[in-house]
């Protein structure tokens, strides 16, 4: 099996990816509601992403 | 205290989808007729899994030791066994690999673990959907 090599960037995102979509599919009645609500979900993870990303940046010194 | 008369809360109605729903991901989904939920679940658990294998993540063992390393040990083995059939598959062909320092193998962890925690949830809605408590 290959060995993969992600960025934090990467990784967090196909986390946040794979999170929103199960989220999405679990937690709504409509698929239009589904849709909107893994959309939403990705868009919270990937704000948290560079939130905590520049957080840490500026902390660090 | 009422007792619940509902027939569709009988386990004999919500074990097989619950069962099936760990062993292969999404396949709670399937059994219950929900095709498309099940194909979203099946390919966000497995990819997850497949990408914790790829990126070296280790699989945890059940340990003891201080509260915090039992605590992590055990959950992070439960986690692992959630995933169902793709975690005894990596077992079964010799997927071993030491817990060591990097952020991709650190990651490759995390996500084989929670690749079981999202299958967790997906047992949960097949369960829900069976019991008839959601659509």
């Amino acid at each position: 099996m290959p060995k993969m090599n992600l960025s934090h960037f990467e990784a967090s995102l196909l986390f946040a990816l794979f999170t929103s979509v199960v989220l999405g599919v679990i937690t709504k009645k409509t698929d239009r509601e589904r849709i909107r609500h893994a959309v939403q979900t990705f868009a919270y993870f990937v704000l948290a992403i560079f939130g905590l990303s520049w957080l840490m940046y500026l902390g660090h010194g | 205290m009422a007792e619940n008369t509902n027939s569709s809360a009988s386990v004999g109605n919500w074990a097989p989808a619950v069962l099936l729903a760990w062993l292969i991901p999404g396949g709670g989904h399937f059994l219950l007729k929900r095709r498309e939920r099940g194909v979203f679940l099946m390919i966000s658990v497995a990819l997850m899994f497949l990408l914790g294998l790829m990126m070296r993540g280790a699989l945890f063992t059940p340990e003891r030791g201080d509260l915090l390393t039992t605590v992590i040990y055990y959950g992070g083995f439960v986690g692992d066994v959630l995933s169902g059939v793709p975690y005894f598959l990596a077992v079964a062909f010799g997927y071993s690999q030491p817990d060591q320092a990097g952020h991709v193998h650190d990651y490759g962890t995390k996500f084989l673990v929670a690749a079981g925690l999202l299958n967790l949830l997906a047992i949960v809605d097949a369960f829900e959907i069976a019991t008839g408590k959601k659509d």
